[in-house]
C-alpha cells in the first residue's frame, strides 16, 4: 500500500469518520471485537479511499467511484420484506439451507435455518458476543491494509457462521441472500465458513438489489481443512445504482478443494476481490466468473493466488461481456512462494466489447520465486467475430440475435462448469436477461 | 560449439568473476568536477562546443531534474545512489575530435579489438559476405571513431557523435532532441538531458535505404563514471534504416551509472530496426559491482505505415531498468518488440515495453524471452494500450520465461487498455524450467549438462535471435550461432 | 564389453531392480523381454544415469569402466548409446544442430577436435537418407512435429552418428507400424560390427524378427530369470509371460 500522506478527505471519508463514532457504540461485540473494529477502521482512516495512484487501484478509483457514504440501513419494514420475498423468487426452486438478510438485518420470515447433521449455521452477532467474534473479522488471508476489508471488519454487525464437521458432505447447499430494499442506505455481510477435514459444502451467495442506490460491502472467510472440498457460486446482482465491494478470502489446507463460481450481473460499480492461499500440499482450486455491463457500469475482479505449498494446482478464468460504455477491470496474480514446488497455476481472463465505448483492461501477473513449475496467463479482448457474426446472419438471424448467441456461447463456457443444476439455471437465465435487454 | 559455451557463459558462469570484457584500459583521461551543478552541465557544453540554445536545453533538463524524485515502481532494489559523489563528464585526454582512425589513441583501439569490435573497416569485411557495418564507437562519454563516414555521406545517410550533430545539423537536432522523450520524462532521462556527453545521431534521408548496417559500440572506463548517452535516429520518408548497439564495461567493485536516451522518429513509410546487445559488467556473485543500467528508448510512429521494431539481447548490468516502447501514432504505423533478458548471480532486470496504439489500423508485437538464474531477479513490465480512436487497433504478446534453479524469481507484469471495441488483444505467457527429461536426452547423447542447457536454452529464444541482423551474430561473436542452421538443405 | 553384476536399483525408495547379473561380449545382440513393470526400462535408464534412480547395490562396467563412476554425459562419451523409447522434443534447436552438438562434445570428450563443419554435413546426408531422412526434418526442431515412426529413425540417425560401442534399445519397436520397424531395423543391422554390442529390450517377439539377437534373456520382477537362445523369444510369443510372473515372485 502507498500510505500517502493527506491531511484532506474527501467528503465520502469524512463522512465514514461520523458514521463509524455514532454507529461504534451500538454494533454488536465483545470489547475484543470492539477494539478490533478501531483497529479495522484506524487502518482505513491511515490510507483513506484509494485512488488510482495505489497501484492496486490502478483502475477502480475508489475515492472517485465512492463520492459519498450511505447511512447504516435500518430494519426493514413490511413493505421490504415482501419486496425481498418477491427478490428471493427464481432461488425458489432450490432446495438450501437459507439464510436471508434484507437491508443487512436477518430476517427469520425468509429464512430456513434447517441443516443436516454435523452441518451447523448460526449469525454472526451471536459469535461477536461469545468470544468468536475477533477471529471472525480477521481472515488472515486478504492483504493488510485492504479498504474493504477494513470497513467490514469496522462496521459488519450480523453474518452467518457455517461449520461442517470433519468427514461430513452437507445434504443441503447454504444459500446466504442478501437483499437490499429502501432508497440508499450501506449494508454490510460476512460469512465465515469452515468445512472441517474430509468435509464437503456448497455455499450459496446472492446480492439482490432494488432501485436504491446503496453501497453494500460483504466478505466471505472460508477456511478448508485437509481432505475437505468447498464449493461456492456468488451471485452478485445488485441495483444498477449500487457500489458494492465483495472480498472472498480462502485458507485452503492440504489435498483440499476448492471450486468458486462468481457471476457479476448487477451494480454500477463493482469490485470483487478473491484471495486464495494455498497452505497445504496437493491442493486444487478453480476460481471463474463469469460478469457483464452495460450503461457506464464498472465491475472489478482483482485475484490473487497464494501457492505457497508443494504441488498445488489452480486454474482461474473470467470471462466479461461489455456494452454501452461499460469498463472492466480484471487485476490476476498468481504467486508462487519459494519452495512451492510442482505448482501448476494457468489464469485467463477474457473481454468482449460489444460496443464502441466500451473498455476492458487487464493485469495478469505471474510471480514465481520456484523453478520446478508451470504456470501460464492469457488475456484477450476484442470483439465479436465479424465472420462468424455474419455466417450467423447470412442464416436470416437478427444481428442482435445472432450477438446474443455469440455472447452466450462466450459465457456460457464458464457457467457451465457450475454443477448444480438449478443454480446453472439461475445464472443462465440472468445472463438471458441481460442479453434480452440489450435487444 | 563454442557458441553454445558462450551461452553457458552468460547462463551459468556470469556470476563467477569471469567477466571476460573486465579489463581496464589505462588511458589518462580528462574529467569534470565530481558532483552534479550547473557548473558541471556549463563544463560539460562548453567541452563540447555547443551553442547557447543547446546549453540553455540542458540547464531547464538540470533544473527541472532537481525537482524530481527517483523512480521506486520497478522490482528492483539497490542502494541510493549519490548522485553528487559521481563524474558526469569524461574523456580520453588524447581526444578532442580525432579526425581519422590513426589518430585516436593506439591503446583505445586495442581495447576495441579485445572487445571483438572491428572498427577498421576491413576487418569488418572479413567474414562478413560482402555487407558492412558503419561503427561509431563510444568511450566512456565520448564519440572516439565513426567509421565509412565518407560512404554514407554520398547516400545523404548522416551518422555522426551528436555532439558533432549539434555543431553540424543543429536544424535537424533542434527539430527532432527531446520530440520523443521530452526533457520532463522521468528521473533519468531528465538526468541524461542535462549531462548526455555523446552518442550517436542518424539521419536518412526521404527515399533512402542505408546502404550498411549502422552500429554504436558503448564502453564505460572510468571508475565513479556515469555514461549518459544520447542517440537520436530519424528515418526520413520511405526510408530505412538498421542501427546496432553493444555496450561493455570493465569489472569495478562499485557500481557504475548507465543513463541513456535513445529517441527514433520514423515518419510515412519508414522503417527502423534498433538491435541491442548489453553485456555491460553485471557485477560479482555477491553482487559487488556492476552497471545500473536505467535507460529510455522510445520510438515514435509518427508517420503512416512506419515502422519500429526494437530487439534486445540483455545478458549484463547488475540492474536493467529498461521498456523500449512504441508509440504508434501514424495510421497503419507497426511497432514490434523481441527481448532476450537473461539474468544470473545478483541481477535484477525490470524490463519490457510500451505500445501506445493512437492511431487508426496499427499493430504491434511483443515476443519476450526471459531466464533467470543464480539468485537473479527477472520481470518482464508491459502495457499495450488502445486509445478511444486507435480504431483496429492489433496486438500480439508473448511472454516466456525460464527458470534454472530454485533461488531465482520470474515475475510477469502486462497491462492491457483497450479503450476501443475494435481493438484486439491476445497475451500469453507461460513460466516453466527446463525438463529434466529433455537435459537427460542431451547428455545420454553426451553434451555436458551445461551444454545441455544452452542448447535447449538456445532452442527456447530462437524466435528472438531470428531477428537479429545477421552482422549482429557475427560481431556479438558466440553468443548466437545461427550458421549451422543456415547451412543446411 | 558390458558387465553387470548382482544390480539393485530403486526410485524414491521404490527397489525395481532386484540383483540383475548381466554379461554382453563384443559383437553380440542381447535381447531382454519381459511382462511390463518387470523394470526394462528402468535398467536402460539406471545404466544411461538418469536422475532419480538411485543404484543402492552391484556394479556395472563397460570396457571394464565403472560406469555408476560417471556422468550421463561421461557414459554417453565412453561409448553407450540409449535409443529413448519415447525421445524428446526440444522446440527451437534443430535436429541438425542437436546432430551436431551431440557429435563434437563426444569428439572433444575423446581429445579430438570438433568435425570441420561440410565433413560434419557430408557425414548426416549419408546416413541420413538411408534411412530416409529429409534435409527438412534435420532442419526441424528436434524431434518437434515428428510421427512416431520418425522419432525413431532420428534416435536410429544418432547412433549411426555418435558410433557407441554399447547400444541399448528400450522398446524400439512401440508405436511402429511394420514399414517403419523394417526401415529402423535395418538401420540398426548396419551398424551391427564386431566391436559393438546391443541390448534389445523389447516387450514383444516382432523386433526380433527383424533384428536377430544372439541371446535372449526374461526379466521378471527385477532380475534376470531365464536365458537362452532365439528360439526363447518364440517361445514366450507362444506362451506368455505369466510363468515368470510367477517364478520370480516366488
Amino acid at each position: 500500500m502507498n500510505a500517502e500522506v493527506r491531511s484532506i478527505r474527501t467528503a465520502a471519508e469524512t463522512a465514514l469518520s461520523e458514521i463509524f463514532a455514532s454507529a461504534f457504540a451500538g454494533l454488536p461485540g465483545d470489547s475484543a471485537v470492539a477494539e478490533r473494529r478501531r483497529t479495522a477502521f484506524d487502518a482505513f482512516k491511515a490510507a483513506g479511499l484509494p485512488s488510482r495512484r495505489v497501484e492496486d487501484w490502478k483502475y477502480t478509483d475508489l475515492r472517485a467511484l465512492m463520492r459519498d457514504a450511505k447511512p447504516i440501513a435500518g430494519a426493514p419494514d413490511g413493505v421490504m420484506i415482501a419486496a425481498a420475498r418477491g427478490a428471493l423468487a427464481p432461488y425458489a426452486a432450490i432446495d438450501a439451507t437459507r439464510v436471508t438478510f434484507v437491508n443487512g438485518r436477518f430476517v427469520e420470515e425468509l429464512s430456513d435455518l434447517a441443516t443436516a447433521e454435523g452441518v451447523s449455521v448460526t449469525l454472526l452477532k451471536d459469535a461477536l458476543v461469545n468470544g468468536a467474534g475477533v477471529e471472525a473479522l480477521s481472515d488472515g488471508v486478504s492483504p493488510a491494509g485492504n479498504v474493504a476489508v477494513a470497513l467490514n471488519a469496522a462496521f459488519v454487525a450480523d453474518g452467518v457462521v457455517v461449520s461442517v464437521a470433519p468427514g461430513v458432505t452437507a445434504s443441503r447447499p447454504i444459500h446466504v441472500a442478501n437483499v437490499q430494499a429502501g432508497s440508499e442506505h450501506a449494508a454490510y455481510g460476512r460469512v465465515v465458513a469452515r468445512v472441517g477435514e474430509g468435509g464437503n459444502v456448497l455455499l450459496i451467495e446472492s446480492h439482490i438489489g432494488d432501485a436504491g442506490a446503496h453501497q453494500t460491502n460483504s466478505v466471505i472467510m472460508l477456511d478448508v481443512a485437509d481432505g475437505a472440498r468447498a464449493e461456492l457460486v456468488k451471485i452478485q446482482d445488485e441495483s444498477l445504482d449500487t457500489l458494492h465491494l465483495a472480498t472472498l478470502a480462502v485458507r485452503l489446507g492440504a489435498k483440499a478443494e476448492l471450486k468458486t463460481f462468481a457471476l457479476a450481473a448487477g451494480a454500477r460499480a463493482a469490485r470483487q476481490q478473491i484471495y486464495v492461499s494455498f497452505t497445504g500440499d496437493g491442493s486444487t482450486a478453480e476460481i471463474r466468473g463469469a460478469g457483464f455491463a452495460g450503461a457506464s457500469r464498472h465491475l472489478d475482479t482483482t485475484l490473487v493466488v497464494d501457492h505457497d505449498a508443494v504441488g498445488c494446482s489452480s486454474r482461474e478464468h473470467f470471462k466479461t461481456a461489455l456494452d454501452g460504455e461499460a469498463r472492466s477491470v480484471f487485476q490476476g496474480k498468481i504467486v508462487v512462494k519459494p519452495g512451492a514446488q510442482k505448482t501448476d497455476g494457468k489464469m485467463m481472463a477474457q473481454a468482449l466489447l460489444l460496443s464502441e465505448g466500451a473498455e476492458a483492461d487487464a493485469k495478469p501477473e505471474l510471480e514465481i520465486f520456484a523453478d520446478d513449475v508451470v504456470c501460464g496467463h492469457g488475456a484477450t479482448v476484442g470483439a465479436l467475430d465479424d465472420e462468424l457474426l455474419f455466417y450467423l446472419k447470412s442464416r436470416g438471424i437478427p444481428q442482435k440475435e445472432a450477438e446474443a448467441l455469440m455472447v452466450q456461447a462466450f459465457v456460457g463456457e464458464v457457467i457451465e462448469t457450475i454443477e448444480h443444476e438449478g443454480l446453472r439455471e439461475v445464472v443462465t437465465d440472468r445472463a438471458l436477461a441481460w442479453l434480452t435487454a440489450r435487444t | 560449439m563454442p557458441a553454445v559455451q558462450e551461452t553457458v557463459a552468460r547462463v551459468r558462469e556470469i556470476d563467477v568473476d569471469q567477466y571476460k570484457y573486465g579489463f581496464v584500459t589505462d588511458i589518462e583521461s580528462d574529467r569534470a568536477e565530481k558532483g552534479l551543478s550547473e557548473d558541471t552541465v556549463r563544463f560539460i557544453s562548453a567541452k563540447k562546443g555547443e551553442p547557447e540554445w543547446m546549453l540553455e536545453w540542458r540547464l531547464d533538463a538540470y533544473r527541472r531534474w532537481r525537482t524530481m524524485v527517483e523512480p521506486n515502481w520497478a522490482r528492483v532494489d539497490y542502494p541510493p545512489i549519490a548522485y553528487d559523489e559521481l563524474y558526469y563528464y569524461s574523456a580520453p585526454k588524447s581526444t578532442p575530435g580525432p579526425k581519422t582512425l590513426d589518430e585516436v589513441d593506439p591503446e583505445l583501439l586495442r581495447t576495441y579489438e579485445k572487445l571483438g569490435i572491428p572498427l577498421r573497416e576491413q576487418e569488418i569485411l572479413a567474414g562478413v559476405e560482402q555487407r558492412r557495418v558503419a561503427v561509431d564507437a563510444v568511450f566512456d562519454s565520448v564519440s572516439v571513431a565513426t567509421t565509412f563516414k565518407k560512404e554514407l555521406a554520398q547516400a545523404g545517410v548522416i551518422f555522426c557523435p551528436i555532439s558533432e550533430a549539434i555543431r553540424e545539423h543543429p536544424e535537424l537536432v533542434k527539430k527532432y532532441l527531446g520530440s520523443v522523450v521530452p526533457t520532463s520524462d522521468n528521473f533519468f532521462a531528465t538526468l541524461n538531458s542535462a549531462v548526455f556527453s555523446d552518442g550517436s545521431f542518424v539521419y536518412v534521408p526521404k527515399g533512402v535505404r542505408c546502404p550498411m548496417e549502422l552500429s554504436t559500440y558503448f564502453r564505460i572506463n572510468e571508475q565513479n563514471t556515469g555514461q549518459f548517452e544520447r542517440t537520436l535516429i530519424i528515418a526520413d520518408e520511405g526510408s530505412f534504416v538498421s542501427y546496432l548497439e553493444g555496450c561493455t564495461a570493465p569489472m569495478r567493485d562499485e557500481n557504475q551509472l548507465h543513463a541513456a536516451v535513445v529517441e527514433l522518429v520514423a515518419h510515412d513509410d519508414a522503417e527502423i530496426k534498433y538491435s541491442t546487445v548489453q553485456n555491460w559488467y553485471p557485477g560479482d556473485a555477491e553482487g559487488k559491482g556492476g552497471i545500473y543500467n536505467f535507460v529510455t528508448k522510445r520510438g515514435d510512429c509518427r508517420g503512416k505505415n512506419s515502422k519500429i521494431s526494437w530487439t534486445q539481447v540483455e545478458t549484463g548490468s547488475a540492474i536493467t531498468w529498461k521498456y523500449p516502447s512504441c508509440i504508434l501514432r501514424g495510421d497503419g504505423s507497426r511497432g514490434e518488440f523481441y527481448s532476450i533478458a537473461i539474468s544470473n548471480g545478483r541481477q535484477q532486470v525490470d524490463s519490457g515495453t510500451k505500445m501506445i496504439h493512437l492511431g487508426k489500423n496499427t499493430t504491434s508485437k511483443i515476443i519476450s524471452k526471459g531466464i533467470s538464474a543464480g539468485r537473479s531477479q527477472n520481470t518482464y513490465r508491459g502495457l499495450v494500450s488502445a486509445h478511444r480512436k486507435a480504431t483496429n487497433a492489433r496486438n500480439f504478446t508473448n511472454c516466456d520465461s525460464l527458470l534454472i534453479g530454485d533461488e531465482c524469481g520470474a515475475h510477469t507484469v502486462p497491462y492491457l487498455e483497450a479503450k476501443t471495441s475494435t481493438a484486439v488483444f491476445e497475451h500469453e505467457a507461460t513460466t516453466s524450467k527446463i525438463s529434466d527429461d529433455q537435459k537427460f536426452y542431451c547428455l545420454q547423447r553426451g553434451l555436458s549438462e551445461e551444454e545441455a542447457v544452452a542448447l535447449i536454452v538456445n532452442g527456447f529464444v530462437k524466435d528472438v535471435l531470428q531477428q537479429l541482423p545477421m552482422e549482429f551474430a557475427v560481431e556479438a561473436q558466440k553468443l548466437i550461432s545461427i550458421s549451422l542452421e543456415g547451412s543446411v538443405g | 564389453m558390458l558387465s553387470i553384476k548382482n544390480l539393485h536399483a530403486s526410485i524414491e525408495d521404490k527397489p525395481i531392480l532386484r540383483g540383475l547379473d548381466l554379461e554382453v561380449k563384443p559383437g553380440e545382440v542381447h535381447a531382454i523381454m519381459g511382462p511390463n513393470g518387470s523394470g526394462k526400462s528402468t535398467l536402460s535408464y539406471v545404466l544411461a544415469g538418469k536422475d532419480d534412480y538411485e543404484v543402492t547395490e552391484g556394479s556395472a562396467t563397460l570396457d571394464g569402466q565403472d560406469l555408476f563412476a560417471l556422468a550421463a554425459d561421461e557414459r554417453a562419451a565412453a561409448g553407450l548409446f540409449l535409443a529413448f523409447q519415447y525421445p524428446l522434443e526440444i522446440p527451437g534447436v534443430a535436429t541438425m544442430t542437436f546432430l551436431k552438438a551431440a557429435v563434437n562434445a563426444q569428439r572433444r570428450a575423446r581429445g579430438e577436435g570438433d568435425l570441420p563443419t561440410p565433413q560434419f554435413m557430408k557425414l548426416v546426408r549419408e546416413k541420413a537418407d538411408g534411412l530416409g531422412i529429409s534435409t527438412d526434418m534435420l532442419k526441424r526442431g528436434l524431434n518437434v512435429g515428428f510421427s512416431g515412426g520418425e522419432k525413431k529413425r532420428n534416435e536410429i540417425l544418432q547412433m549411426a552418428l555418435l558410433e557407441p560401442k554399447l547400444c541399448v534399445l528400450d522398446e524400439t519397436d512401440s508405436g511402429l507400424d511394420i514399414d517403419a520397424l523394417k526401415v529402423v531395423s535395418e538401420g540398426v543391422n548396419a551398424l551391427r560390427a564386431q566391436n559393438r554390442a546391443f541390448v534389445v529390450i523389447t516387450h514383444y517377439q516382432r523386433l526380433l524378427d527383424h533384428i536377430t539377437p544372439d541371446v535372449v534373456h526374461v526379466m521378471a520382477k527385477g532380475r534376470i530369470v531365464r536365458t537362452g537362445g532365439p528360439e526363447l523369444a518364440h517361445e514366450l510369443e507362444a506362451r506368455g509371460y505369466a510363468d515368470y510372473v510367477g517364478e520370480a515372485a516366488a
